[in-house]
């Protein structure tokens, strides 16, 4: 499988503050990746890098085979940011539309978009009368359109109820059966092992980088949150004895 | 740049203005009420009437858009709309020209609201046609939307958008020649009005008012106040970063 991301020795500073120290991971083509930490470890800085919209201080990112931010992928990379970005004053329909002529696409494929993410029968309300977790659906249906071979998705499941977590995961691992590459950040241990492969970040540094099964049998134990425990502790232990 | 993509823009910000009942109100009421309330400060129509009404028609259209371009390109970069749109194929003037071609349409309506009344129901008499005062309207629409979309590059909130008004809006109305005519000003503060677009609208305005049939000078002036919106918008341009700290 072809690489989509290639993140090489990322380094990102806001303000005075280091946030990412020199960051290298390779996300595989066609897969569902995981990039997981608690809130402030970088995740979203190391999203807005792959997207191309944070200004970065070295360190090179190709995506798709295009350095990030390249014009070309503005038409393939799909973006949902973390707060929902769609026009409260609009409906969903009217959202996903104008999302849709972005992309030179009709109606037909907004409304697709807007069913495939469960809000058909939300279609004609405002957005800013929806409950949170529909207006995250929202924005998420805004980014579908098109069929982006890359979906960058930060934190896009909060608020959604279990059942309907379920069916976006369904929903996220039907698109890379068909090639489409996710990166789905969280803060949620128990969305991890819904993943193909995971990142974890903490403190702006990558401390595993791996599947799902590999993380377990490297920190010996079936529970993915405490092998992730493990792993924090023997990252801060090597880092404390200088090589 | 994509005429599509601006269409498509433009659209979608005249939907959002749809859905907002009550700002539709405001824009097309509000001006027609102010002239009302200076037809009784001025003891019926007369020509001091005729005069400020004719100015105020250009003015309340440039501080009206002003004020609304600044909190809805505001909103685009808190809410994160803003830089979501920028990892689409939307060009920045795509963006830039949506909202000055649709506030501009958005004002050609209350600009003809309120000409209307002005001309139907109080009374004020131009010699020139009142289609140039819609025009001339409309053309300060854009100016106030230009300059908003720049200067809400300048502030982080709501309450700092704001205040642009008196920095930007204020200066302009003092000396655009409708308090005190601009010859009569001192030397610098008259250099200061001649780089100020709002006077040359002003200035076209009264040729509209004294002069039967468009003038020289009133296309010049008209074709200031465009060079001037234009400037604003590729300024507006500058300042939107698809990458930022």
């Amino acid at each position: 499988m072809e690489t989509a991301i290639e993140v090489q020795s990322l380094v990102v500073e806001r303000g005075k503050r280091r946030v990412l120290h020199g960051i290298s991971c390779s996300i595989p083509g066609g897969s569902v990746v995981g990039l997981l930490g608690p809130s402030g470890s970088g995740k979203t800085t190391l999203i807005r890098s792959i997207v191309g919209v944070q200004i970065v201080k070295s360190g090179t990112i190709t995506v798709l085979g295009q350095p990030a931010g390249a014009a070309a992928l503005r038409r393939t990379v799909g973006y949902v940011t973390q707060a929902p970005s769609v026009y409260a004053d609009l409906s969903v329909r009217e959202n996903a539309r104008y999302f849709a002529a972005l992309y030179g696409l009709g109606s037909a494929d907004a409304d697709r978009a807007v069913a495939d993410v469960g809000l058909a029968d939300a279609a004609g309300q405002l957005v800013g009368n929806l409950s949170g977790g529909q207006r995250s659906r929202a924005s998420l249906a805004c980014a579908m359109i098109g069929a982006p071979r890359l979906l960058v998705l930060d934190e896009p499941t909060v608020g959604q109820d279990p059942v309907l977590r379920a069916d976006l995961w369904a929903k996220f691992h039907d698109l890379a059966a068909n090639g489409t590459t996710l990166l789905v950040s969280s803060h949620v241990m128990d969305e991890a092992g819904r993943c193909d492969r995971l990142l974890l970040i903490r403190e702006g540094r990558l401390i595993a980088d791996d599947t799902p099964a590999a993380i377990r049998t490297t920190a010996a134990t079936d529970d993915l949150e405490e092998a992730f425990l493990r792993l924090i502790r023997n990252y801060e232990q090597q880092e404390k004895v200088p090589a | 740049m994509s005429v599509r993509i601006t269409l498509a823009t433009t659209v979608r910000i005249l939907r959002q203005l749809r859905h907002d009942r009550r700002t539709i109100g405001l824009l097309l009421v509000v001006p027609v009420l102010l002239l009302t309330l200076l037809y009784f400060m001025y003891d019926n129509a007369g020509p001091t009437f005729d005069r400020i009404a004719l100015v105020m028609l250009g003015i309340f259209p440039f501080v009206i858009m002003f004020l609304v371009t600044s909190i809805a390109m505001l909103r685009e970069r808190t809410t994160g709309t803003l830089e979501r749109l920028l990892t689409t194929p939307l060009g920045k003037l795509d963006l830039l020209f949506g909202y000055g071609i649709a506030f501009g349409l958005a004002a050609a309506a209350q600009a003809v609201v309120a000409v209307a009344a002005a001309y139907w129901l109080l009374g004020l008499s131009t010699i020139g046609s009142s289609g140039l005062v819609v025009l001339i309207a409309v053309l300060n629409a854009v100016l106030g939307v230009a300059l908003g979309l720049f200067c809400s590059a300048f502030a982080r909130t709501e309450f700092q958008a704001v205040q642009f008004l008196p920095v930007v809006v204020v200066p302009q109305l003092l000396l655009c020649g409708l308090f005190v005519p601009r010859g009569q000003m001192a030397g610098w503060l008259q250099a200061a009005a001649d780089v100020l677009p709002l006077s040359y609208a002003v200035e076209a305005l009264a040729q509209v008012g004294a002069h039967a049939d468009p003038t020289g000078t009133m296309w010049r002036d008209f074709t200031v106040v465009a060079g001037a919106a234009i400037v604003a918008l590729v300024l507006a341009a500058a300042t939107l970063r698809r990458r930022t700290p």
